[in-house]
C-alpha cells in the first residue's frame, strides 16, 4: 500500500454531487442501485441456478407426480397447472427482497449508502427494482420449461404477456410487503423462515394448484379469497382462455391495497432502522 | 483555525440505556481525533451521529459548519465513512463496487472508472481489481471499504476501529493511508480500542467511558496521567509474588496490592531507570523471576489510571493482552 500523495482534498465539497436533491436525482439513484442488484444477481452462481433450475423442478416434479392422479391425464394437468406454478415461483422469490435488504443492514452497506448524499429512498427504490428483473427472468424460465413439455397457450403471446405483466404488477406490491418484513427482522435468517410461514398458506390455499372447489368447505372459503388465487385465475383466464376480466380486475385491487399497506410500513421501518 | 467537528452535549438514549451521556468534542480542521474507549463506551454511536445514521436525544452536532439533524445532506456531501465492518459487496469486484459508488456520487462513466483506477492503485488492489472481493483476504476488503470512503475526495474521514483484526502488517498500510490523508488537509475523526493507535496517529484524543468523556488531551498527556511505562513482573513461583510486590514498591514508591491468585503485579513507572534496580533486589533476595518487562500502557492501565477502575468491558484481544 502506498501512502498517498495525491488525493485533492482541497476541493472542501464534491463539486459533482448536487446541492439538493430533486426527484432526477432519486431516479438516477435508484437505477444505479437497481444495477447493483443485477450484477449481484450475475455474479452469484447460486442463484442464477436456482433461478434456472427450481422452475425446472417445481414444473416437471408437479406435471408428473400429480399430473395423472389429479385429472388422469398429465397433460390436462400442465395446462392447468402451468399459470398456478408462475405464480407460486414468483410469490416466493418476492421474499428475496427482505432477505437482500435484511442482509445488507446486517452487513453494514445500509450505512454506507445511508451516509451518501444520495436520495435517502434510492436504496429501497434500487433492491425493489432490481428484483422486478429476477422477477421477469422467473416467469420466462417457467414458460420455457412449460414450452419444453408441450405448453401451448391459447391464448397465445398476447394472453402470456399479459399474464406476465400482471403477476410482476403483484409481485410488485408483494416486494413492500418483503421488504417491511426484511426491515424488522433481526437478520436475514429470520426473513427467509418468517417468510416461509407465511408464503406457503398463501400460495398453497389458492387455486395454483387445485381447484378450491376440491378443497374443505373451511378451507374453500379461505382459498375463494385468497389474492393469489384471483392472480392464477386471471393468468388462467389469459392464458388459456376464458373471461379475465372480473378476475383481472381482482388482482389488481389485491395489488393496489397490499401496496397501500405495505408500502408506507416499508418505508417508515426503513427509516427507523438504524 | 476552525473546527471541523463541533458537538455539544450529545445524549443518546437506546432502550432505557444511556448510550452516549453527554459527550463534547471538537475536531480542528486538517488533524486526526482520536476517540478512544472499550467497547460499548459509545465510540460507535458518536461516529453515527456525527454521520448523520442516527439523530442524538439532545445535544447538538456541526460537521464543516452545518448541522447534522438539519442538514443531513450537506453533511453527507463532506464526510466519508468507513465502519468497523467492511460494507462491501462480496459478490462484485473491486472496480464494480468502486464505480458503482462513484455513479451514485454523480461522476459520469469516464470519470468513476478513472477514480477507481487510481484509488485501485493507492491501495495496492490494482490485481484484484476484477476478482470477485469474496475472494479478497480480510486486510484487502479493509482497503477497499476505505477506497469506498473515499472516491468523493470527502474532507472528514470517519474511520470507526478501522484497524480491529486485522494484522500488524495490514494496520501499519493503513496508518500510512491516513497520515497521507491528513498531509493532504484531510480531518479524520478515528475510534480505537488501542492505545498504540491513537498514540501513533492522533493529534488530540478524547477517552470516553459509559456514554462520557472522561479524559481528553494529546496522546503525550493521556499516557503521562497513567505514566509512561509500566513495569510487569511474574515470579517463578507465584508464591513468592507477595515478596516481590513489596521490592517493586519499595523502588518505584507506587503502591503494589498482590491479591491471593494473582501471577503477576504490573506498576505505571516514570523512569525506566528503576529496573536494573528492581532485578538487583530481587537478586538479593534469591528470588527467581518468571518474566520482567517494561512496556507501554495498555488500554486498561489508563482506564485504571483515569478511572481508579478497570475497564469492564474487555474484547478478547484486550483479555489476550492483560
Amino acid at each position: 500500500m502506498s501512502t498517498a500523495t495525491t488525493e485533492g482534498a482541497g476541493a472542501r465539497t464534491r463539486a459533482q454531487v448536487p446541492e439538493r436533491i430533486t426527484p432526477l436525482t432519486t431516479i438516477g439513484n435508484g437505477l444505479q442501485l437497481a444495477r447493483r442488484s443485477v450484477l449481484k444477481i450475475k455474479a452469484n452462481p447460486a442463484e442464477v441456478l436456482g433461478l434456472v433450475l427450481q422452475p425446472f423442478m417445481f414444473v416437471v416434479l408437479f406435471v408428473f407426480v400429480f399430473g395423472e392422479a389429479m385429472m388422469g391425464d398429465w397433460r390436462a394437468y400442465r395446462d392447468f397447472l402451468m399459470p398456478g406454478v408462475i405464480a407460486q415461483s414468483v410469490v416466493f422469490a418476492t421474499l428475496g427482497t427482505g432477505f437482500s435488504l435484511s442482509e445488507d443492514v446486517e452487513k453494514g452497506v445500509f450505512d454506507r449508502f445511508r451516509s451518501l448524499p444520495i436520495a435517502r429512498s434510492a436504496p429501497l427504490i434500487g433492491a425493489i427494482l432490481g428484483d422486478l428483473v429476477r422477477y421477469a427472468i422467473t416467469v420466462v424460465m417457467v414458460l420455457l420449461v412449460g414450452l419444453l413439455i408441450g405448453f401451448r397457450p391459447e391464448g397465445g403471446a398476447v394472453g402470456v404477456i399479459g399474464a406476465g405483466l400482471l403477476v410482476l404488477v403483484f409481485a410488485f406490491a408483494l416486494c413492500w410487503m418483503s421488504a417491511f418484513v426484511g426491515m424488522i427482522a433481526r437478520t436475514p435468517m429470520s426473513v427467509q423462515a418468517f417468510g416461509m410461514i407465511l408464503m406457503f398458506p398463501l400460495t398453497f390455499a389458492s387455486s395454483a394448484f387445485v381447484s378450491p372447489d376440491d378443497m374443505p368447505g373451511w378451507l374453500r372459503a379461505v382459498a375463494a379469497n385468497n389474492p393469489v388465487t384471483h392472480l392464477v385465475d386471471s393468468m388462467r383466464a389469459l392464458m388459456l382462455g376464458g373471461d379475465a376480466a372480473s378476475p383481472v380486475a381482482w388482482t389488481l385491487v389485491w395489488a393496489a391495497v397490499i401496496t397501500a399497506v405495505f408500502f408506507p410500513l416499508a418505508v417508515w421501518a426503513y427509516r427507523r432502522r438504524t | 483555525m476552525t473546527d471541523a467537528i463541533r458537538a455539544e452535549g450529545l445524549v443518546k438514549q437506546f432502550k432505557g440505556k444511556r448510550a452516549l451521556d453527554g459527550v463534547d468534542l471538537t475536531a480542528r480542521t486538517g488533524t486526526v481525533l482520536g476517540v478512544l474507549g472499550p467497547n460499548g463506551s459509545g465510540k460507535t454511536t458518536t461516529v453515527r451521529i456525527l454521520a448523520t445514521l442516527l439523530r442524538p436525544d439532545a445535544g447538538h452536532a456541526e460537521v464543516g459548519g452545518f448541522d447534522v439533524v438539519r442538514e443531513p445532506h450537506q453533511v453527507r456531501r463532506l464526510i466519508g465513512l468507513t465502519g468497523q465492518y467492511a460494507a462491501v459487496d462480496n459478490e462484485l469486484t473491486g472496480t464494480q463496487n468502486l464505480v458503482m459508488i462513484a455513479r451514485l456520487l454523480g461522476m459520469g462513466r469516464a470519470e468513476s472508472r478513472a477514480r477507481t483506477t487510481e484509488l485501485l492503485e493507492r491501495f495496492g488492489l490494482t490485481d484484484a481489481a476484477d476478482r470477485p472481493v469474496k475472494t479478497y483476504s480480510g486486510g484487502m476488503r479493509r482497503r477497499l471499504d476505505l477506497a469506498a470512503s473515499l472516491v468523493g475526495r470527502p474532507s472528514l474521514l470517519y474511520l470507526d476501529e478501522p484497524t480491529t483484526g486485522l494484522d500488524p502488517h495490514s494496520r501499519n498500510g493503513l496508518w500510512g493511508v491516513v497520515r497521507g490523508l491528513v498531509d493532504d488537509g484531510v480531518t479524520v475523526l478515528l475510534t480505537t480500542q488501542y492505545l498504540e493507535e491513537a498514540d501513533q496517529l492522533a493529534d488530540d484524543l478524547v477517552v470516553l467511558d459509559h456514554g462520557r468523556v472522561i479524559s481528553r488531551g494529546t496522546p503525550e498527556e493521556l499516557k503521562s496521567r497513567a505514566g509512561d511505562q509500566v513495569l510487569e513482573l511474574r515470579t517463578a513461583d507465584p508464591g513468592q509474588l507477595h515478596l516481590a510486590g513489596k521490592i517493586v514498591e519499595a523502588v518505584t514508591g507506587s503502591p503494589v496490592e498482590v491479591a491471593p491468585g494473582d501471577l503477576a503485579v504490573a506498576v505505571p513507572v516514570a523512569d525506566a531507570g528503576v529496573l536494573p534496580e528492581v532485578v538487583r533486589r530481587l537478586d538479593d533476595q534469591g528470588l527467581a523471576v518468571g518474566e520482567l518487562s517494561l512496556r507501554r500502557p495498555s488500554l486498561d492501565e489508563v482506564f485504571l489510571a483515569l478511572t481508579g477502575r478497570a475497564a469492564e468491558e474487555h474484547t478478547e484481544n484486550e483479555e489476550a493482552r492483560a
